[in-house]
């Protein structure tokens, strides 16, 4: 039996009121909840101060470069399946650097699941557009304010048949902990989207820009019927939908690997009788 | 008096079926007890294009292609056009009628009465089998087994065409010795540059092999790919090189030995991977296949221009060590050789070879699969609780231990036991850390490595007199052609020497000086036009290789280039 205790508890680098606060609080209850041991549990990040995140709990991390966690994470996981991957970073990191990477991974369908802490703004360098900023949003980098057309990941993923998709606030953090479990349990990749304020470089949406317009999907929603749900992933601005908002059963990459069910790379022997066979093959 | 060699040329256009051709010619030879080389040229595309093999065969062992063509099989008038210069005296070729080159010392094979069109290649098959006097049967089988893929009747078909160009060579009087016969003294197999690195990687253990298609490393990972799930290995296309690099890393540091193969470009842009290896201290291997640049350069044909670039590619300072196989078995045993390194100082290791020798076929011994070890990731010992990811030691190698696992690769069960790794400069338990003292042990400890990688080095292979008068130096791939030119300078009474590197990186440089300083004349081969080599040795070791033969054209560099750069004077190209 774990205690929340056991999950960590750190001083962190971020500003007071930013909703990585929060974020990390519901990333702590749902392992909690899940009783996941720490040990078996491995966090990858990029760059960013989102990607800081696994640095204050307890568990394995890997904190990479900007952009790349994804096929971290991707490695990681089909090296050893037991281990349960999160991966953690910031609207930068996986929809700007790594947004090839994001797109690929959402083919591929390895079972990590993906929190991103969406602020809108880059925090890390101080104050430039994100690729979800929202037009006209001025920053030094865009004096004129932001000219292109936001990403809107959750509608990519859905369109791109993603199995597990969802959308948490940081003000919301029970609700943003369940989701986050059910990420953790569904088998294949899992996107949590979470919105959360940057109370030092985004003066646009702050908490109550968020907490005004978020609204929760109702229970009778179907998460499973696709056309409603690209319809819901693409409502934004005066109302914004939380919860599950798609999911398929979708079989995980792991599945394609028949190998891996005999354990992680690590212990697995290599087949010499095999290999003597294959060179002869040559002859 | 029967040949004791033979130069065959087969070209034509991709498509025509030069493949088949050349393997079943090069099987049968290799079965029947001869040594041979095979070198590919060929156009970037699938269709059309001009391509050649270059079947180099002979009684005694070879370790380099040849210019001269003894027999140029001719599929193509292109074919005739480009390299009938280049046939030896004496050297015949042979043609398909239908081409219309009216020339009496020309083999003109009416292919139409022999076979249908399709089957054309199986009858030049048993043409050049009776022009070199290869046994029968043997060729037969090798055939066989060659068409027994498609349906039966193609099988028949193939035979019977391969039968009708053996019978209609026999009628036809041609002055051309066949070749001595060989004898088969142990089996040997038939690989290629990059096949023999794929089952180095396969023998070692490596579990994980990322890619995106690149020439000329492309075959190593589809070999991989073939035996994937055999073998128990993950091989995955990943979305860019980018990517590779980075799952590579996820991968290994989860305890799976991992392969990257690329080639220039893409290596460009695993350069930030590269350097997150370095600080993460992740073991990572990566093949670097060169072809010629800049850019895009010539896709399919060869350089060593890429040297430069390995050795300094990833910002910041972290140490890493470079193989550069000399020829198709070392290919095998240092991408065995780069996994070791790789594991055992935790670093990225780069193994480097180029278009040449990654395509050259050689007939090579059977490697010795039951008395090899793989690497065991697992850590014995017990660790220290809780795990120090990066504790500073003496030698710069901190104990491993893998996410998820204790000692001895028993599933972890205390939270003393997370693995924290970080990209950022951090602290012995892998977290951030801006503390400039800490900082500066960490990159004292990771320089350490290399003071341990410079303790097991591989030493330059030192052939020839000890005080020679000339002394060919030379790294990667050309060793095979630098080694013929020094047995013929030695033949003819030039006391000459080579000193060949296979390990490029660290150089021991007392070592080399040494070597360097007794010949009267050092001359250093390289296929690059800035000679990057020589300028590496002289920074290493202060010794200014003052002559250089280069070749930048993009084919490789062959005994006869550097004779005649030596003798002749003639310039780079």
């Amino acid at each position: 039996m774990f205690e929340l205790s056991d999950y960590g508890d750190y001083v962190t680098a971020w500003c007071p009121g930013c909703g990585n606060h929060s974020i990390l609080k519901s990333v702590k209850d749902a392992l909690f909840k899940l009783q996941l041991p720490p040990y078996r549990v491995l966090f990858v990040s990029g760059i960013g101060q989102a990607a800081k995140a696994p640095h204050y709990l307890n568990a394995n991390v890997f904190n990479g470069l900007h952009g790349r966690s994804l096929p971290v994470a991707t490695g990681a996981k089909l090296s050893n399946p037991n281990l349960t991957v999160i991966v953690e970073s910031g609207d930068g990191c996986h929809y700007g650097e790594g947004g090839n990477h994001f797109l690929a991974a959402i083919r591929r369908n390895v079972d990590i699941t993906i929190i991103v802490h969406n602020n809108q703004v880059y925090g890390l360098t101080k104050g430039q557009a994100s690729p979800t900023s929202s037009p006209g949003f001025v920053t030094k980098a865009q004096p004129q304010g932001v000219f292109n057309e936001p990403f809107n990941p959750v509608q990519i993923a859905v369109a791109m048949k993603a199995g597990f998709v969802a959308r948490g606030f940081s003000g919301n953090e029970e609700h943003l902990s369940e989701l986050i479990q059910q990420g953790i349990q569904h088998k294949g990749l899992a996107l949590i989207d979470v919105l959360q304020p940057c109370v030092s470089f985004n003066k646009v949406n702050t908490f109550g820009w968020y907490k005004q317009r978020c609204y929760m999907l109702p229970e009778n929603y179907d998460p499973t019927d696709r056309n409603q749900a690209m319809l819901v992933a693409d409502e934004w601005g005066d109302r914004i939908p939380l919860g599950v908002i798609y999911r398929n059963d979708r079989p995980a990459f792991e599945q394609h690997f028949p190998f891996l069910e005999s354990g992680p790379a690590a212990i697995r022997s290599v087949d010499m009788r095999a290999l003597k066979e294959i060179v002869k093959s040559y002859s | 008096m029967p040949n004791t060699e033979a130069n065959v040329l087969i070209g034509g256009e991709a498509g025509q079926g030069l493949v088949t051709l050349s393997q079943i010619l090069t099987r049968a030879i290799v079965r029947q007890g001869y040594y041979i080389m095979v070198t590919q040229s060929y156009h970037s595309r699938i269709r059309g294009g001009h391509n050649t093999y270059a079947l180099r065969i002979s009684t005694s062992p070879i370790t380099a292609p040849k210019e001269n063509v003894d027999i140029l099989v001719a599929l193509n008038k292109e074919t005739v056009q480009l390299h009938s210069g280049e046939l030896s005296a004496g050297g015949i070729i042979v043609l398909d009628e239908a081409l219309e080159i009216k020339n009496e010392s020309y083999v003109s094979v009416p292919f139409k009465s022999l076979s249908a069109d399709k089957y054309w290649n199986a009858a030049a098959v048993g043409v050049v089998t009776e022009i070199l006097g290869l046994e029968m049967t043997g060729v037969e089988k090798v055939a066989r087994e060659f068409f027994s893929k498609h349906s039966p009747e193609h099988v028949d078909a193939n035979m019977e065409s391969f039968a009708a160009g053996l019978d209609w060579m026999k009628k036809n009087d041609l002055k051309f010795a066949k070749l001595a016969s060989a004898e088969l003294k142990e089996p040997r197999i038939m690989v290629n540059g990059n096949e023999a690195i794929a089952l180095g990687a396969l023998s070692i253990g490596m579990k994980s092999c990322f890619f995106y298609p690149m020439t000329p490393a492309t075959s190593i990972s589809m070999t991989i790919c073939e035996h994937a799930q055999g073998m128990g290995v993950v091989a995955e296309q990943a979305e860019d090189e980018i990517s590779a690099i980075n799952m590579a890393i996820g991968a290994s540091f989860c305890g799976s030995p991992s392969l990257v193969p690329t080639s220039g470009g893409g290596f460009a842009l695993m350069a930030e991977g590269l350097s997150l290896a370095g600080m993460t201290e992740t073991p990572v291997v990566i093949v670097l296949a060169q072809r010629p640049g800049p850019s895009t350069g010539l896709p399919t044909r060869t350089e060593q221009g890429d040297l430069e670039f390995a050795l300094h590619a990833g910002h910041g300072e972290f140490p890493r060590a470079i193989f550069a196989p000399g020829s198709v078995e070392e290919c095998f045993w240092l991408t065995r050789k780069a996994f070791e390194t790789a594991d055992e100082f935790k670093i990225p290791v780069i193994l480097m070879t180029d278009q040449y020798l990654a395509d050259c076929y050689n007939s090579v011994k059977p490697f010795a699969i039951d008395q090899l070890k793989t690497i065991d990731v697992c850590v014995p010992e017990p660790i220290e609780q809780p795990h120090l990811t990066y504790k500073i030691t003496d030698s710069g190698i901190s104990p491993r231990l893998l996410p998820g696992f204790s000692n001895s690769c028993v599933v972890a069960h205390s939270s003393d036991e997370l693995v924290v790794a970080d990209s950022d400069e951090h602290t012995e338990n892998g977290h951030l850390t801006e503390d400039l003292s800490i900082r500066a042990k960490m990159v004292e400890k990771r320089n350490r490595k290399f003071t341990g990688l410079k303790s097991v080095v591989l030493n330059p292979e030192s052939v020839g007199p000890d005080a020679p008068d000339l002394l060919l130096v030379s790294w990667g791939s050309t060793k095979g052609s630098v080694h013929e030119v020094c047995d013929n300078l030695s033949n003819s009474g030039v006391k000459a020497a080579y000193l060949h590197f296979s390990q490029i990186w660290p150089i021991n440089s007392d070592v080399v000086s040494k070597i360097l300083n007794k010949a009267k004349e050092v001359v250093c081969v390289e296929s690059n036009s800035t000679g990057q080599f020589a300028k590496l040795l002289r920074r290493e070791t202060g010794f200014h290789i003052e002559k250089t033969i280069l070749r930048y054209d993009g084919a490789p560099i062959t005994p006869q280039h550097i004779m005649n750069r030596l003798e002749l004077g003639t310039k780079d190209v």
